[in-house]
């Protein structure tokens, strides 16, 4: 399932609601990723614009290739402002056993950094500035100018 | 006629050309100097799917949108 809130993630309620929802769906493993706000280059926090129809058929994709090795996957993310220190982004994998789950996460982490549509900004001295040196041109990228 | 959107970070409202193929948005969009350096970095979507294919083709009523680098989380 793919949960998007405006503002932060409420860490603690998601991670014990996904928890509770498979509480009795005999998976083995349960492995999440939290990303949380650092506190760097005087930020005062992140903000994050989404393109929910590519998101949402990214995921779908992902469900599907969880579902083929036994596993499911949930997801939450913010739209908008995140102060420092909490968290924008949560990322779990359940299996029957860890080593799927353990995998699965490394692999769908790094492609939700290289492919979600998702774009994130630096707040800071009352700002929006969008994280240009830290972004990923998703593979494909250039096609109108000729260099794909 | 088409519709071009732009995503994300680059501050530009939608444009409608007349276009029956990529090919012809590139050469549209080319023409934009403030665009340009845009261009070099974005990926492509029709219809909300991801394209890699400048010949793919259009009809009216076509969505092209234009996303820029990414980062979430």
């Amino acid at each position: 399932m793919l949960e998007l809130f405006d503002g932060p993630v409420p860490v603690e309620e998601t991670l014990a609601r996904w928890y509770q929802e498979e509480a009795q769906s005999n998976y083995g493993a349960f492995i999440p990723f939290v990303g949380t706000i650092r506190e760097e280059d005087g930020i005062s926090g992140l903000s994050f614009d989404i393109y929910e129809p590519i998101l949402n058929s990214w995921y779908e994709a992902w469900v599907l290739k969880a579902k083929e090795a036994g596993a499911i996957i949930k997801m939450a993310h913010s739209r908008g402002d995140v102060p420092l220190h909490e968290s924008s982004y949560i990322a779990a994998i359940f299996s029957p056993k860890r080593r799927v789950a353990l995998e699965m996460i490394d692999e769908f982490v790094e492609d939700f950094k290289a492919s979600a549509p998702i774009w994130k900004y630096d707040l800071k001295d009352g700002q929006r500035i969008y994280a240009k040196d830290r972004s990923t041109a998703i593979n494909g990228a250039g096609l109108l100018g000729g260099k794909a | 006629m088409i519709t071009i959107e732009f995503l994300g970070p680059i501050q530009k409202e939608k444009i409608t050309l007349e276009a029956s193929t990529l090919n012809d948005v590139a050469e549209h969009l080319n023409k934009d100097a403030e665009l340009k350096t845009w261009i070099e970095t974005c990926a492509v979507a029709v219809n909300d799917v991801m394209v890699m294919d400048l010949n793919t083709s259009l009809k009216s009523g076509d969505r092209v949108s234009l996303l820029p680098p990414v980062c979430g989380g």
